[in-house]
């Protein structure tokens, strides 16, 4: 009830952090290299402006928030938006009937178009047929490239994770060693399970599978490294994601191991890996291309009636290999978090 | 094992010099009176899971596994000492998970955003931590609803506010890198250096570990302010009747809590050098499930800082273990689960076969 029931002092306390705050700024802590500064970014893609009338397209992933990999096949559906006149709605959920339902909110609002990813497929069919009998043009991306065929989708932009897989198992059979530990962040994913898959399928080494908590870096940290303490032949360590690569660098030293890392996927930082040689190389399914496409695509079926591929093949998106020898080319571009 | 055997010869010894006033208080022998005690439940239930990687598990027995396994360990402990001390305090905190992120994300975007050295972010961090627990327990000590409705509501604001602000500020859903930046070098130095001891890796955090659960045990059983937490978290108004400034304990129980956070934090940003917005989610549920395994009761009123110590330790060693020992990834989590039902159910049955009469 009372409001003075805290000492007084602990009024004043938010006062003091500003002013201690203000105090530190103008004491002049600014850090003489790095930061905003020194990065200030380039402009963004752009290609000027369809004239088309405005339309609406609904995307709709089963992406978890806060991931780097997802938030650039966003930037690429928002190039495309942006440049085709398209408001695009995005949204998320992990959870297959989340997911479904999101992809219903996007019928009710009758949209012009939805670009929707499969990683559940069976919880996608009914509402992606929901939206289809509403005549409303449905491209998948990323995820479900056994399944966007038989649910009747437009066109489908993605790789084949198993095939991204053996090309990645197939180029570490030309770096000479001998046995891979495939990580995979979690466990029980579809997309990330028939990556390692893959890689065994081509590899001609031993491959091993391991998992680790994806959430807590820590523990993937040292996760990875009692597996490299426990079996010392590993000498090659394969993650399904940037962050994970950069990790899996430092648990190889932890370790006192030599092995290699290589990984899936790019961010800003492993395109640095690679160019200091701490990475070998990395798988990349080009997301910015896959957001990019799918929203471009409805906006060229809704303008002019193409759509790729014919409803019979795919648009594959990678796998595209990043290591020393073409990282220069794109560092630029990862510098803005668009590769 | 053997601060157990010791006692037990020494305990037939002649008649205490107190005359015995009657028998509903009389001297229950060491030992039994020693497995009563909660940690040592846990204590026995976390020798067991070491003792059996030890034998399951043969690169267990090097120092440097021991050093990775701890270190993994502390990770965990760090933060499940201020769960534990806030769970004795009778309440607990559902965003302490996310809480982590939100501290290592403010001290990375704040310095690079404004191209400060690293420890003006690292400063705000702490501010920001501090407060967030402030809110909280000011929040559950104002409206009186349960803790778990409070920062529930928190683990969700924090969650969307980590990923929203971060990509306002930044423009992308992880910071960016600040390893280059000034102060980066000492921070990194305090908050996740390693040394060598004997030819093994040693991680920083495991000291501080060690020191706060040393500080942790001392101000629980030497200080007013400990015996003001176990009040508080045993009957609240019966502590208020007896002049226990409740809403002081109980909010500054939820401020140590966003100190660990704040901790943990900076340990992971000087570790990996940027976060992504997205990670913390689950690990709240680790941090009160080391607590809960090393005593803690979910009522509040008992438990120690010394049991969650063991808790954690149970976590990394599980969790690690299994990798050591090389068994089939796919039961990973299954194994992970049994294994600390196991030791939980030993630390129940200690306790149980101790308070019997």
């Amino acid at each position: 009830m009372s409001r003075t029931s805290l000492p007084r002092s602990r009024r004043i306390a938010p006062a003091v952090a500003v002013a201690a705050v203000a105090a530190l700024t103008l004491a002049g802590c600014s850090s003489s290299s790095g930061g905003k500064k020194s990065d200030e970014s380039a402009g963004n893609v752009s290609a000027g402006k369809a004239t088309t009338p405005r339309m609406t397209i609904a995307m709709v992933t089963h992406a978890p928030s806060g991931d780097t990999f997802w938030d650039t096949i966003r930037k690429g559906a928002q190039a495309a938006a942006a440049k085709d006149n398209v408001r695009l709605i995005y949204s998320n959920d992990e959870t297959a009937a989340d997911q479904a339902n999101l992809v219903q909110n996007a019928i009710d609002q009758k949209v012009d178009g939805i670009a929707v990813t499969l990683a559940k497929p069976e919880a996608m069919k009914a509402v992606v047929a929901k939206a289809e009998q509403a005549g409303i043009p449905v491209v998948g991306f990323n995820a479900g490239l056994s399944d966007w065929q038989k649910q009747g989708l437009l066109s489908f932009f993605g790789q084949d994770e198993a095939v991204s897989g053996q090309a990645l198992g197939t180029k570490l059979n030309s770096t000479g060693v001998k046995h891979t530990l495939c990580v995979i962040q979690a466990q029980g994913d579809v997309n990330l399970e028939q990556r390692c898959a893959g890689v065994k399928k081509s590899f001609t080494g031993k491959t091993d599978i391991l998992y680790v908590n994806g959430t807590d870096m820590p523990s993937v940290k040292s996760t990875i490294t009692a597996k490299l303490t426990q079996d010392k032949t590993i000498d090659d360590v394969v993650t399904l994601g940037a962050p994970f690569a950069l990790t899996a660098v430092q648990s190889v030293s932890d370790a006192g191991s030599k092995a290699k890392v290589a990984t899936f996927d790019l961010n800003k930082d492993l395109i640095s890996a690679i160019e200091k040689g701490t990475i070998q190389f990395a798988v990349d399914q080009q997301p910015y291309l896959q957001g990019y496409l799918a929203v471009d695509s409805l906006w060229l079926y809704k303008t002019n009636g193409n759509y790729s591929g014919g409803g019979e093949a795919p648009v594959l998106t990678g796998p595209a290999f990043v290591d020393k020898t073409n990282v220069a080319k794109v560092a630029e571009f990862a510098a803005k978090g668009t590769r | 094992m053997t601060q157990l055997t010791a006692p037990a010869t020494g305990s037939p010894s002649p008649a205490p010099p107190v005359p015995q006033t009657d028998g509903r208080t009389s001297e229950r022998p060491l030992p039994l009176r020693l497995l009563a005690r909660p940690e040592v439940g846990v204590f026995l239930g976390a020798a067991a899971v070491y003792v059996f990687f030890l034998i399951a598990a043969p690169p267990v027995r090097e120092g440097a596994s021991m050093a990775n396994i701890l270190y993994s360990s502390s990770t965990i402990g760090i933060m499940a000492l201020p769960v534990a001390l806030l769970m004795i305090g009778g309440e607990f905190d559902l965003s302490a998970g996310v809480a982590v992120i939100t501290s290592a994300l403010t001290a990375s975007m704040l310095s690079y955003q404004l191209t400060m050295n690293v420890w003006v972010g690292v400063t705000v961090a702490l501010l920001v931590s501090l407060g967030v627990g402030f809110l909280n327990g000011w929040m559950v000590v104002k409206t009186g609803l349960p803790s778990f409705l409070v920062t529930l509501g928190s683990f969700l604001i924090l969650q969307g506010v980590n990923l929203a602000v971060t990509k306002l500020v930044t423009g992308n859903v992880a910071t960016d890198d600040i390893s280059n930046m000034d102060g980066f070098g000492q921070a990194k130095k305090v908050f996740a250096s390693s040394f060598e001891v004997g030819g093994v890796n040693v991680k920083i955090t495991i000291i501080y570990w060690l020191v706060f659960a040393a500080i942790a045990t001392w101000v629980l059983l030497r200080t007013k302010y400990g015996n003001w937490v176990f009040a508080v978290g045993g009957n609240k108004d019966s502590a208020r009747a007896v002049g226990v400034p409740v809403a002081f304990t109980k909010i500054s129980l939820f401020m140590l809590v966003g100190f660990g956070a704040w901790f943990i934090g900076m340990h992971q940003l000087f570790s990996f050098n940027t976060v992504q917005s997205g990670e913390g989610v689950g690990q709240e549920l680790i941090y009160i499930s080391a607590a809960v395994i090393g005593g803690c009761l979910l009522t509040g009123g008992a438990g120690s800082a010394i049991g969650p110590v063991f808790g954690a330790f149970m976590f990394g060693m599980v969790q690690q273990g299994i990798v050591y020992a090389g068994w089939n990834p796919d039961w990973f989590k299954a194994f992970l689960g049994v294994m600390l039902l196991g030791a939980v159910l030993i630390n129940l049955w200690v306790q149980r076969t101790a308070t019997r009469r």
